[in-house]
């Protein structure tokens, strides 16, 4: 009996197997399997409640939270909340903030432009027999796992015009060296090459992962076809990373609109505004301006950048995205 | 060109690139044992003429750093505990247990994985001095205990077990709790560790949340009370500065160099598979 048989295996610790047969018998086992999906149901609400408790309280409610408080000119401080409409959205379109996402966009291109075709470069490198090339894996690697806090002083140092490294390399050149932080044009260009340094060996390994995985028979038939090397990796290598490189486009994007920790340790979005970026702006907002609305507005155009970003991926994935 | 001209030249960009991603620490680890005759000076001094140990002294005096130690070590041993499990928990759930609309549930959990951290800055802030947790290690803690993408892993994992092995205990009379820790955790430990180790760096590093949710010193985590330094003096002694940052970056390291097939695993998950 087939019913039988997946009913006893789901009895629970110390049960006797069900033995009567017969109407009774057959509505008590009836009952006890009833009990049973019963406990199972309530183990299940127990073993992920807390997850969705703490999902919904501190990440689904902050999204209409947002909503709420990007339509009031609250202060943070005063008990009352005036709802004032659209009015944090259409003072976007003046003050500061088209600077701010002008910012965002040339930080957020360069570092996820850069970061992925060095990445691919070093990539292409450490999938060469070469002797070292395991030490190379792991020291290209390690800057991305530090504190973003913690690197960001480092590369202040670094930077530093009189007794930084820059100094050093700048000489070679025969120059001085720029006063990175304190200069508004060389700001930026200091927080991008940080970010470069902190990511690029990330997508480098992605890429050498999906390297890894490539069908030598491909390659080996394509050769005797007599392709080039630039021909095998435009036409075979780089198609055949396309699912690749659409993961590190999207998880780059995602990271680097939240990049914060290397800009508090860098330049707290200065000089002037030369680095605000989106992500500086919400917190000096909310926590240095103690201005609610802006800063929900702010969150609400980040939320949304970001899911049109994931939904076009997955979108794209599905069709054009060269699968195996 | 030969092959072998081409190996040389391949190995010395590679020698190159290698310079380059650990120069920076490198510069951070031999400036904190420098004396400020050595940094303040120029041509550059590439390796400090006597080991200024002071250095470590000095900065861990400049600030309460051991207060900083023992704040970052609970924050992110219990942060990890409390995030593994509930990803332990949900994905057992979700693979072993029946539950109506198990489907949709499951996309609420990935959802939540739209949510960009940053985006719930404000909010979070607000509910957690609502619950009067501003300055505690649960209000530091407990908004980023859920899993979303732990859980997905995991889940992911656990459905490629053999159901005979899940079966064969379930009929020997193990009750769920058992057949989680005895049968399913037992065979997922690589992901375990994975997630694991992903976590505790991502929690040790983590700088926007605690510094939000904290204000006094005694509460400031490693990361935070580092850059606390630089708002209180600046840049100054670069010598003190570069020490107290290696306090920040060296357990990281350590644990990088120590599990670093888990660490490049867990951050670069999902990538290839897909």
């Amino acid at each position: 009996m087939v019913v039988r048989d997946s009913a006893v295996r789901d009895l629970p610790a110390g049960s006797v197997p069900a033995r009567p047969v017969g109407e009774p018998g057959r509505r008590v086992e009836a009952r006890a399997r009833r009990a049973r999906r019963i406990r199972e149901y309530l183990l299940f609400a127990a073993f992920v409640a807390p997850n969705f408790l703490l999902l919904a309280v501190f990440s689904y409610w902050p999204v209409l939270y947002n909503a709420y408080l990007s339509l009031t000119d609250w202060n943070m401080i005063s008990p009352v909340i005036n709802v004032v409409g659209l009015e944090n959205y259409r003072d976007m379109f003046t003050g500061e903030f088209p600077e701010v996402l002008l910012n965002t966009a040339i930080f957020v291109g360069a570092v996820v432009g850069g970061s992925m075709v060095l990445g691919l470069a070093v990539a292409v490198l450490l999938n060469q027999r070469l002797r070292g090339r395991g030490l190379g894996r792991t020291m290209v690697f390690a800057p991305h796992v530090l504190s973003g806090a913690a690197i960001g002083v480092v590369w202040v140092f670094i930077f530093d015009p009189n007794y930084g490294l820059s100094r050093a390399f700048f000489e070679l050149l025969g120059r001085s060296s720029p006063a990175w932080l304190t200069d508004s044009n060389w700001a930026m260009p200091a927080l991008i090459i940080v970010y470069l340094w902190k990511n690029a060996g990330f997508s480098a390994i992605v890429y050498l992962a999906g390297l890894q995985n490539m069908p030598k028979d491909l390659y080996e038939s394509a050769a005797l076809d007599g392709a080039g090397a630039w021909r095998l990796f435009r036409s075979i290598t780089l198609p055949l990373l396309s699912p690749v490189t659409f993961f590190l486009l999207v998880t780059s994007i995602i990271s680097s609109f939240q990049a914060f920790d290397v800009i508090a340790a860098m330049t707290d979005g200065g000089p002037g505004n030369a680095t605000t970026i989106l992500s500086w702006y919400l917190y000096e907002k909310a926590f240095t301006d103690f201005q609610a609305g802006p800063a929900a507005a702010g969150a609400i155009v980040m939320f949304l950048i970001l899911l049109a970003v994931t939904v076009l991926q997955t979108r794209y994935l599905e069709r054009k995205v060269h699968y195996r | 060109m030969s092959a072998r001209l081409r190996s040389l030249a391949l190995h010395a960009v590679l020698v190159v690139v290698g310079v380059i991603a650990v120069g920076p620490l490198y510069w951070l680890f031999t400036s904190s044992l420098k004396t400020n005759s050595d940094i303040y000076t120029f041509p550059l001094v590439w390796w400090p003429s006597t080991l200024h140990w002071e250095n470590f002294a000095e900065a861990w005096h400049a600030a309460p750093f051991g207060r900083f130690y023992v704040n970052s070590i609970v924050v992110t041993v219990v942060g990890t505990v409390l995030k593994v499990a509930n990803a332990v928990l949900t994905a057992y759930a979700f693979v072993f247990l029946r539950f109506p609309f198990k489907r949709v549930l499951f996309m609420v959990v990935l959802g939540a994985m739209m949510v960009p951290g940053h985006v719930t800055l404000l909010p979070n802030y607000l509910t957690v001095s609502q619950l009067g947790w501003i300055n505690t290690y649960q209000g530091i803690i407990i908004p980023g205990a859920a899993s979303a993408f732990g859980t997905f892993l995991l889940r992911q994992h656990m459905l490629t077990l053999p159901g005979e092995v899940f079966d064969a205990a379930r009929m020997d009379g193990a009750g769920h709790l058992r057949v989680l820790r005895s049968v399913v955790l037992p065979l997922s430990r690589p992901m375990l560790v994975t997630v694991t180790i992903v976590t505790l760096v991502a929690e040790w590093n983590d700088y926007i949340w605690p510094r939000i949710v904290t204000n006094t010193d005694t509460m400031r985590t490693l990361p935070v009370g580092l850059l606390m330094l630089k708002a209180q003096e600046g840049y100054v002694n670069w010598g003190a500065v570069m020490a107290a940052t290696t306090f920040v970056v060296l357990p990281v390291l350590v644990v990088f160099f120590l599990a670093q097939r888990y660490v490049v695993a867990g951050l670069t998950q999902g990538a290839v598979k897909g």
